[in-house]
């Protein structure tokens, strides 16, 4: 015992407690109702909402596909890990383990990121074979994906830390940040498009980056310079993360 | 005999504030290596705030507490590698399985893969969870999931076993199988610091008891000895086998503070339990009444709990 005792602070403890974390959440939650619904179904019928009777070139809205289910998917774990485990009574458990709250909340992080870079594979491959749209600069493409993904799984995360009594408390505040910020986001209307309101309200949501990224990445033309949407995503995921540990330090023992 | 134990656990002067309400009040004790230390108290009381600060989940507003020499506050990971924690409200994952149980808490505590599966076993075993190994965690009764609660606490071989209530709600076979393996776990070494309101439990188990009452410490030793704490408590039964004493001339025994009688047992209260027992023997001798039992009795640890905590003067003294 001794020998692990002496090894819990050390980042290789930590790094390890993360990925049993996201085993575990794995394990759980990623073919949690909650999770299918909001992850996949959401962007699934939002697409054909957007596209049916429109009479729009399919190729054009892929890019906006895939930033929209790279949003839903990323940001839809975070919000149900831990309000289901303070629910069913697994929490406390959790949190008296030598896993620091860091290396909990990077794990669930981490969960998001993995279940929304996988699942936005998805509509790339389907956008790919069933219209002309064509990926025409891959690193920018891979940036908008992951940093997208991880700036999204970190929202989800920190909307996760109330003292909920029930997961769908939780669900409907993460749909009362999601739904608004999609819309004004440039994902269905290129930003240039938007009304004016909406392109004040655009940079204040970390969607437009990842998105603008993934239409520069099927070669469309970007809204913001190149080299501030990667930027910009890493200030507002240090932002969400730092926010995340704070309130879930704060709350974690609230509702056990 | 006590047993001298290096300290395992000290709490100096802890504090919890919630708002303007003090949970716990400057509480401070010492647990030995080795040590079967109970916490009672009524609810509210205090005992899960004093476990949660210990274990890590919430912060001290003020005061000390290490483990294994670790502060819980400057050191919190490592003084949580030292403890396993089967919390009252708690509950195991029930979408894994048993087996999977256990290796997730082995994991989270980087147990390495030959040896959490070698003591995953063992505690299985033990347990009597074995051939429920594969089965879900949603299919096992209330009993099963207390047992296999213990099991992953347990996996990652703690050296303190902070129990919550753990027998809350049990039948009395799954009560008696837990009992037992705490006491085995006990006599090899483990430390276990147990929080009951199950007074049974606690005389039977701990060779120490706190009592807490309103965030403060009321009374802290072995239980015997608060047995004998409140000597005003200590009683003699006489049981008459036709005729008996009134309780008027039991109670005019120079010794007797108070009588409680049922029927043909009268209940002597004293602080020299010998002495009037001979008084007794004597005055019955000279009325030519016949005792069938005399015994003295020390109060139970039930009175003890209820002398300290205040809580119900009348039953107490009665």
């Amino acid at each position: 015992m001794t020998v692990y005792v002496e090894n819990t602070n050390r980042w290789r403890f930590q790094i390890h407690g993360v990925l049993v974390i996201l085993k575990k959440n794995i394990l759980l939650y990623y073919l949690k109702p909650p999770v299918l619904i909001f992850g996949v179904l959401f962007p699934v019928f939002f697409f054909l909402a957007f596209k049916m009777g429109r009479p729009i070139a399919a190729e054009n809205i892929v890019p906006g596909m895939v930033a929209m289910a790279l949003w839903f998917t990323s940001s839809s774990v975070g919000p149900l890990i831990t309000p289901w485990e303070r629910r069913a009574k697994t929490y406390e458990r959790l949190i008296v383990t030598p896993v620091s709250l860091q290396a909990i909340i990077a794990g669930d992080i981490l969960s998001g990121v993995i279940f929304g870079a996988c699942l936005s594979i998805v509509p790339v491959i389907l956008g790919l074979i069933l219209t002309d749209a064509a990926v025409r600069n891959l690193p920018f493409l891979v940036i908008g994906v992951i940093f997208g993904a991880v700036n999204f799984s970190s929202l989800g995360v920190l909307l996760a830390a109330p003292p909920a009594s029930s997961p769908s408390n939780i669900m409907l505040l993460s749909n009362l940040v999601r739904l608004p910020l999609l819309f004004v986001s440039g994902i269905f209307l290129p930003i240039p498009g938007m009304p004016s309101w909406a392109r004040w309200i655009a940079p204040i949501s970390p969607l437009s980056y990842a998105g603008d990224l993934i239409r520069v990445g099927f070669g469309q033309s970007g809204y913001f310079p190149l080299w501030l949407s990667p930027l910009v995503l890493i200030i507002f995921t240090a932002v969400l993360m730092w926010g995340a540990y704070k309130f879930h330090r704060r709350w974690r023992a609230k509702g056990l | 005999m006590v047993k001298e134990h290096k300290n395992i656990i000290e709490v100096k002067g802890l504090i919890k504030r919630f708002d303007r309400v003090k949970a716990v009040d400057g509480i401070s004790f010492a647990v030995g290596d080795g040590e079967l230390f109970g916490f009672l108290g009524p609810n509210g009381a205090g005992k899960t705030t004093t476990v949660r600060m210990l274990t890590g989940v919430l912060k001290s507003t003020e005061g000390t507490a290490t483990i294994q020499r670790h502060d819980i506050c400057s050191e919190p990971l490592q003084s949580r590698a030292h403890i396993a924690v089967v919390p009252e409200e708690a509950n195991v994952y029930l979408d894994l399985s048993v087996w999977q149980n256990i290796m997730l808490m082995a994991d989270l505590y980087g147990i390495p893969r030959k040896q959490r599966i070698r003591k995953a076993e063992e505690l299985l075993d033990l347990l009597g969870l074995s051939d429920r190994r594969e089965h879900k965690a949603r299919t096992l009764s209330k009993g099963l999931r207390q047992r296999l609660m213990l099991c992953a606490a347990l996996v990652s071989e703690p050296e303190i076993l902070f129990l919550d209530e753990p027998t809350s709600g049990l039948d009395v076979q799954s009560r008696q199988m837990i009992h037992k393996i705490i006491r085995q776990l006990n006599s090899q070494g483990l430390t276990i610091f147990l929080t009951t309101h199950n007074m049974e439990e606690a005389e039977n188990l701990c060779s120490r008891v706190a009592i807490i009452n309103e965030g403060k410490i009321v009374a802290i030793d072995i239980p015997d000895r608060l047995r004998t704490a409140i000597e005003a408590r200590q009683y003699v039964e006489v049981v008459f086998l036709d005729k008996r004493l009134s309780t008027q001339e039991v109670k005019s025994l120079s010794s007797v503070s108070s009588v409680d009688m049922a029927g043909n047992v009268i209940r002597a209260y004293t602080e020299t339990p010998g002495k009037t027992a001979t008084e007794v023997a004597c005055l019955a001798k000279s009325r030519d009444i016949e005792i069938e039992q005399l015994c003295t009795r020390k109060p139970s640890l039930q009175e003890v709990f209820l002398y300290f905590t205040n809580q119900d003067k009348k039953a107490a003294m009665q």
